[in-house]
């Protein structure tokens, strides 16, 4: 095991083979040297990484329920600033929430807000998989338009997930943080760079992070680096920075893949891909385009 | 604060994950670089750069110019307690030197040092 990058995270937890959840967690806490808290939303990474009488965290950790990551931070946090003033603790301490698409877009998406408004210390991390994948993939509203899941399964008559993706981002800029970004586990370096700036900027913070599912997006163990890096070159995840209100894109492929290239790696997206919904790809692609430019429009890049 | 039900981390609780694996990965000391791509990418961190004394520079006729200590070489190694055979390695290396073989044709699975 490697000794250096454990120092936070161990081994042990029981994630998926080929899962990225572990790596996000390595790279976001080993982006500072001061100690940290961790609380944990309801999620995979909750139920793999705790697995009684093992804990694979090696930092204080706390998991409350699937609604309420934001306000348990919120409080843990308040608690921390108390006793600074009362010179009980003097230690930096920088908070740090984990929580998956379905505790941070459906579920926790409340008690986020309110943690956020309040302008709480901490950087809030969600990992995005595009649905509820620990209880057997049902649909969330990170799901893409035209997933096959678990509730909204494809069939002759249906396309799958009628719904579009929520745009998260949209709704935590409208809280006026001072840093969001969006990320991908595919591009770590990137990811560590940008946890970096999140964990030194004073107030709330925000990271979305693209994690590639291997069991229910259904790709093989081996390829969540390949199938993430799609996702950013066919432009169905860019990634891009806001500080301050500013857009910055950090990413900008000249000439993105079209988007059958991420489509065909999934057998989730398998039924798109017939003669019969060509039509339907064709309309991802427009949306993708005109979400791409929209993007790059407010980042005023040419 | 050691009040209530806290739960310490212990390495030695831990559930030894590499009894999941039916692929192994398999390094090639030859091929390696160490540039540490499947350090950072590895799901488990069980991918660690050690100094690979074997390793020597060669010239165009094959001949050693320069020990490995010299040259600061390091070659990736595989913890296999933890190691679940994902095989995301094998996909990221650039140079193609992590090959994933069966578990079954491996004797001891490469645990017998710890």
């Amino acid at each position: 095991m490697n000794k250096k990058l454990t120092q936070k995270f161990a081994p042990g937890h029981s994630s998926c083979a080929g899962c990225g959840i572990p790596a996000i967690a390595r790279t976001v806490l080993n982006a500072t040297d001061d100690p940290v808290v961790v609380i944990n939303g309801t999620g995979c990474m909750e139920v793999t990484s705790t697995l009684y009488p093992y804990t694979s965290w090696k930092v204080p950790y706390i998991h409350n329920t699937f609604e309420n990551a934001g306000a348990t931070a919120a409080g843990v946090e308040t608690a921390y600033r108390v006793l600074k003033k009362k010179g009980k603790v003097k230690k930096n301490i920088k908070f740090v929430a984990f929580a998956g698409d379905g505790g941070t877009y459906d579920i926790g998406l409340q008690s986020l807000s309110g943690a956020l408004e309040r302008g709480h210390d901490f950087l809030y991390v969600c990992y995005d998989n595009q649905g509820y994948m620990n209880t057997g993939g049902q649909r969330s509203s990170a799901s893409p338009y035209g997933a096959s899941t678990e509730t909204t399964p494809a069939s002759s008559k249906d396309i799958g997930n009628e719904l579009y993706r929520k745009d998260i981002m949209q709704i935590v800029a409208g809280h006026h943080i001072k840093y969001l970004a969006q990320a991908n586990v595919a591009h770590i370096e990137d990811l560590k760079m940008k946890a970096k700036k999140a964990l030194n900027t004073p107030g709330p913070t925000f990271l979305l992070v693209l994690q590639p599912c291997t069991n229910l997006w259904k790709y093989p163990t081996s390829q969540y680096v390949n199938i993430g890096k799609l996702a950013t070159e066919t432009n169905f995840w860019p990634l891009y920075e806001i500080e301050n209100g500013n857009y910055v894109i950090n990413y900008v492929n000249k000439k993105p893949k079209p988007i059958e290239d991420f489509l065909k790696a999934q057998k989730r997206f398998k039924h798109l891909l017939t003669d019969k919904n060509k039509e339907e790809v064709k309309k991802i692609q427009n949306i993708l385009d005109e979400k791409w430019a929209k993007l790059k429009k407010l980042a005023s890049v040419k | 604060m050691e009040k209530g039900a806290v739960i310490k981390h212990d390495i030695k609780k831990a559930p030894k994950t590499g009894d999941w694996r039916y692929m192994k990965p398999e390094i090639n000391k030859e091929k390696c670089t160490g540039c540490g791509t499947c350090v950072k990418y590895c799901p488990e961190a069980v991918i660690e750069l050690t100094a690979n004394n074997e390793q020597r520079i060669m010239n165009k006729k094959g001949k050693a110019i320069l020990p490995a200590r010299l040259a600061n070489a390091r070659v990736a190694g595989v913890d296999y307690h933890f190691c679940k055979g994902c095989g995301v390695c094998a996909s990221v290396c650039p140079v193609k030197a992590i090959h994933m073989i069966k578990e079954a044709d491996c004797i001891n699975c490469g645990t017998e040092e710890k």
